[in-house]
């Protein structure tokens, strides 16, 4: 009993021990990365008001500048649309790869095992970097957008669903596979019926957050409304550049308007 | 009087060390009703999942309908199981689909895989399962989502399901651990009728000791892997119980007690 109690003390005072020593070495880390950076937070806070007041006599639409409306609203269609398809395709490999390697679902272990591996390699590089990678063998084109978001997407999307068909579907597979069903009869009666919300609703989230970073993708693919924007930016024309990001803003509401929609009307 | 299924020398072990079952032997009538029992972790899932190859015996012999059940291929397998219906805890329905959709699935083992895949389903077998679902007491919820039902409700279509697979025997799984005193009652029931007017034979876990012995024609118990009592209910003692459940079956043995006076 005694024995208990000071094992209970010592479990707690180490407990705080390690917060502690936590807290001191991210000041640490904080204070070590300021000084190599010459980052000084002073500094940085006093430029604040300035930033602000440059934005506010330069960054507007003029009328001007909305004479390049359509021009932007069609970058922005390119962009919105490559962002879906991207995920789509995405989306339909991500489903297979999650099927086979899925534990509830797939053929066998070591064939589950390649599937998720090969799905991580590609969830782990980040779209940005996908887009730096491709544009080696694409260049600056709209296909180097579309495969940095279609890589980055594969990756996310087979690991949500894996983990959407262990948890959602894995009773009911059992059950199916006691019947003697066989394993495509499996697979469509029993976990698609199942997961087919959530599987709707990692996508839509998926086409949002990939139309957030097709602007950033587009910078570097040269292609789209972030290439768009670069254009206006670098040519000192900040009216339309204002114009640009009101544009992406509206369309990522509206985007995420019609999804929420989506949901409430799925699930 | 031959058995319909025969278990013999049936080993199973988990990884190097776990061992879950070690050599189990019975034999099951064709329309008994056994109830298997015995402390959590003594294997009776285990077993259950063996007999219809959810998980692969190590070792020893099971023959079902004169069939050596560990010999099958892939193929015949599938089409043994369809003999065998399933019954779960958890029910372990398509929880978005409708009653009886998740009652015709038990037809899915007799179906090709295309026909399968896309759910098709002949007239008859549409009004076997509306009949089996009115037999069941299902008649209102037949097309309600199977997420709208309560857990006896749930279970009764997971009956249904295996039922229209017009099935030899019946695997049940803890049937009504997850359920009320009275839904248990009527699951218990309903099982029972199974086992006496269809014929259709019946292996149930049960954890519930008093259930056990009063549905059941034989009484299986298990602690650790080891089959250690196999008889009728009525012979069953208070040592026996002791042997089952290990040391903490005080109270068993006064609930027991209940039973045999009553
Ligand atoms: N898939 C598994 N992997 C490893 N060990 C398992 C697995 N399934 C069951 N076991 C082990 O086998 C033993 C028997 O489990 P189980 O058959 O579920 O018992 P019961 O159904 O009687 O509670 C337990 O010790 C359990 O931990
Ligand atoms: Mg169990």
């Amino acid at each position: 009993m005694i024995w208990v109690k000071s094992m209970q003390a010592d479990i707690f005072k180490k407990k705080k021990l390690n917060t502690a020593v936590f807290i001191l070495l991210v000041c640490f880390v904080t204070f070590i990365a300021a000084t190599i950076t010459e980052f000084s937070i002073a500094k940085g806070i006093a430029s604040v008001p300035k930033a602000i007041q440059w934005s506010f006599s330069n960054f507007y639409p003029t009328k001007e500048s909305l004479t390049k409306l359509p021009d932007i609203l069609d970058k922005m269609k390119e962009t919105l649309l490559i962002s879906i398809a991207a995920t789509t395709v995405a989306a339909l490999l991500a489903m297979i790869f999650a099927i086979f390697g899925s534990t509830a679902t797939r053929v066998n272990a070591f064939f589950g095992g390649i599937c998720r591996g090969i799905a991580t390699v590609f969830r782990n590089i980040d779209t940005a970097a996908w887009a730096m990678i491709l544009l080696f063998s694409f260049g600056q084109s709209p296909l180097t957008g579309y495969f940095a978001l279609f890589f980055g997407s594969f990756g996310f999307l087979t690991r949500a669903f894996v983990e959407t068909i262990d948890e959602v579907s894995s009773s009911s597979v059992e059950a199916l596979k006691a019947t003697g069903a066989s394993y495509f009869t499996i697979i469509f009666q029993s976990v698609i019926p199942s997961c087919i919300p959530q599987i709707i609703s990692w996508v839509l989230f998926m086409v949002e957050t990939n139309i957030r970073s097709a602007t950033l993708v587009g910078l570097l693919a040269g292609s789209g409304i972030g290439f768009a924007f670069d254009l206006y930016y670098k040519s000192l024309n900040y009216h339309t550049a204002s114009l640009v990001v009101i544009v992406i803003v509206v369309s990522i509401l509206f985007i995420e308007l019609i999804s929420n929609y989506v949901r409430r009307v799925i699930l | 009087m031959t058995a319909l299924l025969e278990v013999a020398h049936v080993s199973k072990k988990f990884g190097n060390d776990t061992k879950a079952l070690s050599d189990v032997n019975f034999s099951v009538r064709e329309g008994e009703f056994v109830s298997i029992i015995g402390p959590s972790g003594a294997g009776k899932s285990t077993l259950l999942r063996c007999i219809n190859r959810m998980i692969d015996a190590s070792s020893g012999e099971i023959n079902f309908d004169n069939v050596n059940i560990l010999s099958l291929n892939k193929r015949e397998l599938k089409k043994t199981r369809t003999k065998i219906g399933m019954i779960f805890q958890h029910y372990n329905l398509v929880n978005r689909l409708t009653v009886i959709e998740n009652t015709l699935h038990g037809r899915l083992g007799f179906k090709t895989t295309f026909a399968g895949m896309l759910g098709i389903y002949t007239e008859e077998e549409k009004q076997q399962a509306i009949k089996i679902l009115n037999v069941l007491g299902l008649n209102e919820q037949i097309f309600k989502r199977s997420d709208q039902l309560s857990g006896g409700q749930k279970q009764r279509v997971g009956i249904a399901r295996a039922l229209i697979q017009n099935p030899r025997m019946l695997l049940c799984d803890e049937p009504i651990a997850s359920l009320d005193p009275s839904s248990s009652k009527v699951i218990m029931d309903h099982l029972k009728n199974i086992s006496v007017k269809m014929g259709i034979t019946v292996l149930v876990n049960l954890h519930q000791v008093d259930v056990a012995l009063k549905y059941s024609d034989t009484i299986i118990g298990i602690n650790g892997g080891q089959v250690v009592y196999n008889g009728s209910p009525k012979n069953i003692t208070p040592d026996d119980i002791h042997r089952i459940y290990g040391s903490e079956a005080g109270k068993l043995i006064f609930d027991m007690g209940e039973i045999h006076a009553g």
